[in-house]
């Protein structure tokens, strides 16, 4: 099957339509907010960029633990997609988290447990990233990353809960009953916008690392790995 | 595969490898451990603070809690700023608080305070550093009272240190 359209181009297409979208509606439809006016609008993109970097993360694990169990060199190539994405959300994160700060909080940045454990993400991220380049033997690139990964997971509930366990600078749950209902609509679209983009660059991403992989060496393909090339050709 | 893995990389690049895992263990460990372990709370709160009297003179803390209803003067105006005194309640205990940080924007009486600085003899906590709490409220303006932006944005310039 010849394509010159990947298929993961769609999700792209649909991501990147479903920003432009909840974008406007968020900047131009929705209401300000009551007390941060302007500056409030960027929840829209703060949020939506949080849940996809737990996500990601999330994902990574899982399929990490997929790759321990069936060993297909494919579902390594997925991991480093998506661990990638989760390098640039949670910088994102932390960026459009100072410039919120800033004007409400007064301040960029503060050692509040959501801030570190939010931090701490991307240095796990950075860190399995690091450590890939440090094994040339792709199946034990494959091995330690999934295993990084996994230890890494640990972080995404304390992210997560820590506005809960622990005092925080940072405002605590929000929740539909908490977010005005014209709020709510740009909140959604911009979160799945996201996640679609995220859906994209990580196919995007496995392709590459497929390609590089089978480019470095035909002596690490395995019977698993020549049936699957075969498959999907 | 060990064939294979013992020539992945020379004994000087073995050693970098290791420094760097021990590095970021570290890290994470200091991070999700040290720093804000259960034990080591991000901010007291009037109450704790009275009962650790002794504890909080002179020491570098955190005090967190409301802006008492009431308890700014006023005169109270963000943009000719000098100084400022006012009460942090937790609705049980209340705590006096001098400051001469230039609050943010969004600083006003009921809403959520970190203010850090020191405990004075005196029993007024002198604040080095004033942030504002936000809620999980998102909601529009009620009519006729928007925000003004230009206003948040410049008693951000202003309150540079």
């Amino acid at each position: 099957m010849n394509k010159r359209f990947p298929s993961e181009h769609y999700f792209g297409l649909i991501g990147l339509v479903l920003l432009g979208i909840g974008s406007y509606v968020g900047l131009v439809v929705a209401p300000p907010d009551q007390y941060m006016g302007e500056v409030g609008r960027i929840l829209y993109c703060h949020v939506p960029t949080a849940w996809n970097a737990l996500l990601m993360l999330t994902i990574a694990c899982v399929v990490g633990v997929g790759y321990l169990i069936n060993r297909k060199t494919s579902w390594d190539d997925v991991l480093v997609g998506a661990i990638e994405v989760g390098v640039v959300y949670t910088i994102m994160l932390l960026i459009q988290g100072s410039i919120w700060g800033r004007p409400t909080w007064g301040t960029y940045w503060d050692w509040d447990p959501r801030l570190t454990s939010s931090a701490v993400m991307l240095i796990a991220f950075a860190a399995i990233l690091g450590l890939r380049t440090f094994v040339d033997d792709a199946n034990r690139r494959a091995v330690w990353t999934a295993v990084a990964t996994i230890v890494a997971f640990v972080d995404v509930p304390i992210v997560y809960f820590s506005i809960k366990w622990w005092r925080t600078l940072h405002q605590e749950f929000s929740s539909p009953q908490t977010v005005a209902a014209s709020m709510k609509l740009p909140l959604r679209m911009n979160a799945f916008a996201l996640l679609f983009i995220a859906i994209w660059l990580i196919a995007r991403r496995a392709r590459i690392e497929k390609a590089k992989r089978l480019k470095e060496g035909g002596e690490v393909a395995e019977p698993t790995t020549s049936t699957l090339i075969a498959g999907q050709e | 595969m060990s064939s294979q893995a013992s020539r992945a990389g020379g004994p000087k690049k073995k050693l970098f490898f290791t420094v760097a895992i021990v590095i970021v263990v570290g890290a994470i460990g200091f991070l999700a451990f040290g720093g804000i372990g259960k034990n080591l709370v991000y901010y007291w709160n009037p109450t704790e603070l009275l009962q650790n009297e002794a504890r909080a003179v002179g020491a570098k803390i955190r005090l967190g809690g409301m802006v008492k209803q009431g308890s700014l003067p006023k005169s109270y105006n963000a943009e000719k700023f000098s100084e400022l005194t006012f009460v942090v309640t937790d609705m049980k205990h209340d705590v006096k608080v001098h400051t001469r940080s230039v609050p943010p924007q969004m600083f006003r009486e009921g809403i959520g305070v970190v203010i850090e600085g020191t405990y004075t003899k005196e029993g007024v906590f002198e604040s080095e550093r004033l942030l504002v709490k936000h809620g999980n409220e998102y909601q529009p303006p009620k009519p006729g009272e928007a925000v003004d932006t230009k206003k948040l944005m410049k008693s951000m310039a202003e309150s540079k240190k």
